[in-house]
C-alpha cells in the first residue's frame, strides 16, 4: 500500500478515504478528526467530531453546544477502528488535549502530528514519539535560526523587568488557549505569587484549564481594576489587544509578547514589542529534526510554515520528503475576538 | 559578556529615552569595573576593531552550516550578525542537554550515538544528537554531567575588548570562533555587533554618558566636561560617580566649554526690547560646533572639534582640524562651502554621519567654520567679557588665523526692528547674497551679554524664518511606540498630482508630531473609523476628493529624493493644524512643491 492510498491532501484538509474522515478540516465535512482546539485546526460545523475530551470541551466553550452534529471523545493511546483504518491519538505536547493522530492500514502507519513541541510544559501531557512509516510534521519554526531557549530564563526576564519598572503595567501578549496558561504556570514556578491579571477573552479557557487540575494561583480580570492599581502588575492578553485601545486602561504599559517569533528581532520590532519572550508551543529546529529522526519514518510530509528548509534538510539525511502545501493553517486573523492562536 | 549582551538586547527594543537610561544606569550599578567601563566605551563609540569585517563572519558561518539552509535563514532574518548568532552550531561543550520529557519507545540508544557521529561528519547538520535539546544554560557532553561543569565560562566583556585590541588579523578567526562557541544566542549577537562596530541600538554617546552621570546624580554635562581626559575603562570616572574619589581633573589641553543657547523670540517680546542693545547675525542652517585648540605639556598644538553637547567629533573632520593653529576656543557653525558659497543643509547632511571620511568626500563637501564667538584666546578666558568685546577679539583672532576654512559670521547692520524684520524676510537683499539659502533666520544678541552656559533669559534670541506650509491629505497611519502604541500617531500624507487616470494623491512625507494630545485622540478616532485596508501595523485611511482628512503640514526645507515616488523629501515636517473644514480636493498639488524646490535651488 502506498501512503497516498491512505491519506491525501485535499482543499478541505488531509483526507483518509479508506477511513472516511478528514484531519483538521478547514471546511465542514462528514467526519472530522481534530488534533487540538486552536481555531485554525478546530472549526465548527462538521457532522461528527472525534477528538480528545479536552479538545471537545474547549471547542464547546468557543463555539457553543452545537459546534458539531455529534462528538466522540478518545483517550490517548486508545485505538478505534474507522472502516478499514485503525486510529489512535497520542500526546503532542502543544496545548492541553493536543494530539497526534496515528492511522494504520495494511501494515502502513502514518502519523499526523498537528502542532507539537518536545519541550516541557506544565500545562499539558508531554510529547510522545510514535514510530511510523510516514510522519507529517509542521514547520512553523522550520529554519535553523529558530532554537528556542529554556522557558524559565525567559520568564525571569519578565520578572526582572517588573522589578526594574515597578510603576509600569506589564502586558504580555499570549495566545489565549495554551500559551497564556503556560506563561502563568511558569510565572508561578518562578515563585511569582502576586495576582495575575487577565484580558476578558482568556477567562473561560483559563478557568477550564484550572478545572482540569492545572493550578494557576490567584487570577483577576482586568476590567474590574482601577488604572492606578495596575502599576507593577502582570496582565496576560491576546496579542492583538496589546497594541489596541484596550491598553489605555494601563499606566505606562510595557508590551511583552510570548512567542517563538520573538527570536527574530525584526519580528518583535514590527509589532512594537519592548520585551520579547521566546516561549513557544511549537517545536524549534532542533526539536523538529530530532523528532523526525526519532519516529524512524522514511518519508516526511511537511506542512504549514517554512517547508522548504525542512524538506531540504530531510533530503540531506536521505529521507524522502515533500511539502504538502495545505492552506488555512497558521493564518487565522489575530484580531478575532477570541484572540488568534495562529502560530507560536 | 552575557550581561552586556542582555543590556544591548533590551536596549534594542526599548523606544523610550528615559527607560533606556534606567536600563543603562542599572547596568552600571550592577556590573563591576572594568566591564562596565568597557561597556560605556562601546556605547559611546570609543572602541573600534579594525580587523573584524562582515566578510570574515560570512566565511566563519559558511564553513559550518549547509549553504542552502544559511541562504534561506539569512533571507528570512535579514541581518547577518543576527542570522549567524542564531544558527551558529552548538558544540558539545556549549550545549546543555535536556532530558526528553517522556520516555521514548524508540529509537534505541545505539541510534543516539550514531546520530552524534553524523553531526560531526556532516557540516549541514548543525545539531545536537537527536532528542538532546539545547538550551541557554551550561551543560556537559554527557546527560549525567552536571549543568555547567564541563563548559568554559563565556568571555567577559573586558576579555573580549582587551584581547581584540592586541590580536593580529591572522589570529582573529580562531579567537572569534572560540567565543562564538562559548556564548549563547544573545551573547553571539552582541559580540558580532560589537566587533563589527554596527551596534544600531538607538543609544547615542550622549545618552550613555547621561546614564553614567545618573549613577552619581550628576548631570551629563559634568561628565562631558571631563570626558576628553578619560580613557576606557574609566575607573576614575566611576570612582567619582560612586563618591569614592574626587572628580577626575580635566587635564586636557583642548577642553570643551558648555555652550550658550538662545530663546525663540515671540512677536510680543519686541515691545520690551530696545534695538540699540542688540547685535544681529544670520542664523546659519548648519551644525553648531566648538573648535578648541591648546598646547599639551610638550608644547604641541592639540585641536578638537566638539558638538554642541560636547561630543568630540574631530574624527569626522580631519580636513578642518589643521586650521586651528592658534590656541583658543571658537563658537561657530559648521557649513559646506563651495566656491565661496555656503551650501544648504541638505548638502551638509551628505557630509555628516559617514562611517569613513574619504578624500573624495572631503573634496566634494569642503567643510568650513563660520565663527561667531570667541570663548578663549590663548590662555585667557573671555567668557565674562561683554559680547561686543568678544566680537572684536574674534575678528582679530580670525584675521590672525588667516585661513580660508575659517570665516567670520557677518554682523547684519540694523537700527530698528523694522529693518531686521525686512532682513529676516529677505536675507539676500540684506547682505547674505548667495549664502541666503543657508540662512534660517536671524540671531539677536545683547551687546553686553557674557557667555553663559545653558539658555539664560533675555541674552540671545533666535528668530527663525517662517516654515513652509502646505495642505496635504492623510493617506496612511501607523501606530506609535511605547506610550503611543495604541494610537495611530505616525502619518503619511500626500498631495495631488496628475495621474494616468485623472488626479491622484502621491505621498510626500511622514510626520509624527506637531499635534496636541487632544488632536492625537481626534486623528486616532478618525483613522479607526475610516480605515479602508490594513497592512500589518499600517492602516490605509480613506483619501478621496471629497472624503478624508486634510493636514496642514509645516516643514523647513525641501530636497529632491529618488527614494520617494513624489521625487521630493521634506525636512523636519510636522502637523501644524488639522483642517477638518477643508475637503481633500482642495489640498495642495505636487506642482506647488516643485515650484518651491526651484526657488530653493536645492542640489
Amino acid at each position: 500500500m502506498r501512503p497516498q492510498d491512505l491519506l491525501v491532501p485535499t482543499p478541505a484538509g488531509l483526507c483518509c478515504r479508506l477511513g472516511g474522515f478528514h484531519i483538521d478540516p478547514v471546511r465542514p465535512v462528514e467526519r472530522a478528526l481534530i488534533t487540538h482546539a486552536h481555531s485554525d485546526h478546530a472549526r465548527p460545523g462538521h457532522g461528527t467530531v472525534l477528538a480528545t475530551q479536552e479538545t471537545l470541551d474547549m471547542m464547546r466553550l468557543r463555539y457553543g453546544d452545537n459546534f458539531a452534529g455529534r462528538t466522540q471523545a478518545i483517550r490517548y493511546g486508545e485505538t478505534l477502528r474507522l472502516d478499514d483504518v485503525s486510529v489512535s491519538f497520542h500526546p503532542a505536547g502543544h496545548v492541553l488535549g493536543s494530539a497526534q493522530i496515528a492511522m494504520t492500514c495494511n501494515g502502513l502507519r502514518i502519523v499526523a502530528s498537528g502542532d507539537y513541541k518536545d519541550a516541557p510544559d506544565p500545562t499539558c501531557e508531554p510529547f510522545e514519539v510514535v514510530p511510523c512509516d510516514v510522519f507529517i510534521t509542521e514547520a512553523t519554526f522550520g529554519l535553523p535560526v529558530f532554537r528556542h531557549p529554556d522557558a524559565a530564563p525567559e520568564v525571569r526576564k519578565l520578572l526582572d523587568s517588573v522589578r526594574l519598572f515597578p510603576e509600569r503595567a506589564h502586558l504580555v501578549g499570549a495566545y489565549s488557549l495554551g500559551k497564556a496558561q503556560r506563561v502563568i504556570a511558569l510565572l508561578r514556578t518562578a515563585g511569582y505569587d502576586a495576582p495575575i491579571y487577565l484580558h476578558g477573552a482568556m477567562e473561560s479557557i483559563t478557568h477550564y484549564y484550572e478545572s482540569r487540575g492545572i493550578a494557576l494561583g490567584e487570577l483577576r480580570l482586568v476590567k474590574d481594576i482601577k488604572k492606578a492599581d495596575l502599576a507593577g502588575t502582570i496582565t496576560l492578553a491576546p496579542p492583538s489587544a496589546t497594541s489596541d485601545i484596550w491598553t489605555r486602561r494601563f499606566p505606562d504599559p510595557l508590551t511583552a509578547f510570548a512567542s517563538g517569533w520573538m527570536r527574530i528581532r525584526a519580528r518583535a520590532r514590527q509589532r512594537g514589542v519592548e520585551l520579547p519572550l521566546v516561549i513557544s508551543d511549537h517545536a524549534d529546529w532542533d526539536g523538529l529534526t530530532a523528532t523526525i529522526k526519532a519516529t524512524g519514518a522514511g518519508e516526511i510530509w511537511v506542512t504549514h510554515g517554512e517547508e522548504e528548509a525542512l524538506v531540504h534538510w530531510c533530503k540531506t539525511q536521505g529521507l524522502a520528503a515533500r511539502p504538502l502545501a495545505l492552506v488555512g493553517y497558521g493564518e487565522e486573523d489575530e484580531s478575532a475576538s477570541t484572540g488568534g492562536e495562529d502560530a507560536a | 559578556m552575557n550581561r552586556f549582551a542582555e543590556l544591548l538586547d533590551r536596549l534594542s527594543y526599548e523606544p523610550g529615552r528615559n527607560n533606556k537610561l534606567r536600563l543603562i544606569t542599572q547596568y552600571f550599578r550592577e556590573v563591576p569595573d572594568p566591564d562596565r567601563g568597557y561597556a560605556l566605551a562601546a556605547l559611546t563609540g570609543t572602541l573600534s576593531f579594525k580587523h573584524a569585517k562582515p566578510g570574515l563572519i560570512r566565511e566563519l558561518i559558511a564553513a559550518r552550516v549547509d549553504p542552502e539552509l544559511f541562504a534561506l535563514s539569512y533571507d528570512y532574518v535579514g541581518d547577518l550578525s543576527e542570522t549567524v548568532a542564531l544558527m551558529w552550531p552548538r558544540t558539545p561543550t556549549s550545549s546543555s542537554i535536556k532530558e526528553p520529557p517522556t520516555p521514548h519507545p524508540s529509537p534505541p540508544l545505539a541510534t543516539l550515538a550514531e546520530g552524534g557521529e553524523e553531526v560531526a561528519a556532516t557540516p549541514s547538520a548543525p545539531l545536537p544528537p537527536p532528542l538532546q535539546r539545547g538550551g541557554v544554560g551550561g551543560g556537559g557532553p554527557l546527560p549525567d554531567a552536571g549543568q555547567g561543569h564541563n563548559k568554559p565560562p563565556p568571555p567577559t566583556l573586558t576579555e573580549v575588548v582587551t584581547t581584540l585590541a592586541t590580536l593580529g588579523k591572522a589570529e582573529l578567526p580562531a579567537q572569534l570562533t572560540h567565543w562564538l562557541d562559548e556564548l549563547d544566542e544573545t551573547g553571539r549577537w552582541a559580540l558580532l555587533k560589537l566587533v563589527t562596530g554596527a551596534m544600531r541600538i538607538g543609544v547615542s554617546a550622549r545618552l550613555a554618558k547621561t546614564a553614567a552621570a545618573a549613577l552619581g546624580d550628576k548631570d551629563a554635562h559634568d561628565v562631558e566636561l571631563i570626558w576628553p581626559g578619560l580613557i576606557p575603562p574609566y575607573l576614575d570616572l566611576f570612582a567619582w560617580l560612586e563618591g569614592r574619589a574626587d572628580k577626575p581633573a580635566n587635564r586636557d589641553a583642548a577642553p570643551f566649554r558648555p555652550v550658550m543657547l538662545a530663546h525663540a523670540i515671540e512677536t510680543d517680546d519686541f515691545a520690551t526690547l530696545d534695538a540699540r542693545d542688540f547685535i544681529a547675525e544670520w542664523k546659519w542652517d548648519g551644525i553648531r560646533v566648538q573648535a578648541v585648540s591648546g598646547r599639551d605639556d610638550d608644547g604641541n598644538i592639540i585641536a578638537r572639534l566638539y558638538s554642541r553637547t560636547g561630543e568630540d567629533i574631530s574624527k569626522s573632520f580631519p580636513d578642518l582640524l589643521p586650521s586651528f593653529q592658534l590656541p583658543g576656543a571658537i563658537d561657530g557653525e559648521l557649513l559646506v562651502l563651495r566656491e565661496g558659497r555656503v551650501q544648504s543643509f541638505n548638502v551638509l547632511q551628505q557630509r555628516l554621519n559617514r562611517k569613513s571620511v574619504t578624500p573624495k568626500l572631503m573634496k566634494e563637501f569642503p567643510i568650513h567654520l563660520r565663527a561667531y564667538d570667541l570663548l578663549a584666546d590663548n590662555e585667557s578666558d573671555l567668557r565674562l567679557l561683554p559680547f561686543v568685546e568678544r566680537r572684536t577679539r574674534l575678528e582679530s583672532f580670525v584675521a590672525k588665523l588667516d585661513d580660508p576654512r575659517i570665516g567670520l559670521s557677518p554682523v547684519v547692520p540694523f537700527h530698528d526692528w523694522a529693518t531686521i524684520t525686512a532682513a529676516r524676510a529677505d536675507p539676500a537683499a540684506f547682505g547674505a547674497g548667495d549664502d541666503a539659502e543657508a540662512v534660517e533666520g536671524v540671531m539677536l544678541k545683547r551687546r553686553d551679554a557674557p557667555y553663559l552656559p545653558g539658555r539664560p533669559k533675555g541674552q540671545w534670541w533666535k528668530w527663525k524664518r517662517d516654515p513652509h506650509i502646505i495642505d496635504a491629505v492623510l493617506m496612511y497611519a501607523q501606530r506609535g511606540h511605547g506610550k503611543r502604541s495604541s494610537y495611530y500617531s505616525d502619518y503619511t500624507f500626500g498631495v495631488w498630482t496628475e495621474g494616468s487616470d485623472g488626479d491622484q494623491l502621491v505621498p510626500v512625507g511622514k510626520a509624527y508630531f506637531g499635534f496636541t494630545d487632544e488632536e492625537l485622540i481626534q486623528i486616532d478616532r478618525f483613522v479607526r473609523r475610516n480605515t479602508t485596508e490594513k497592512f500589518g501595523p499600517v492602516r490605509h485611511v480613506v483619501h478621496e476628493p471629497d472624503q478624508g482628512l486634510v493636514l496642514e503640514v509645516a516643514f523647513e526645507g525641501l530636497q529632491r529624493s529618488t527614494r520617494h515616488k513624489s521625487g521630493v523629501a521634506m525636512r523636519f515636517p510636522r502637523i501644524s493644524r488639522l483642517r477638518w473644514d477643508k475637503p481633500p480636493r482642495e489640498a495642495d498639488r505636487l506642482e506647488t512643491l516643485e515650484r518651491m524646490l526651484k526657488t530653493e535651488k536645492v542640489h
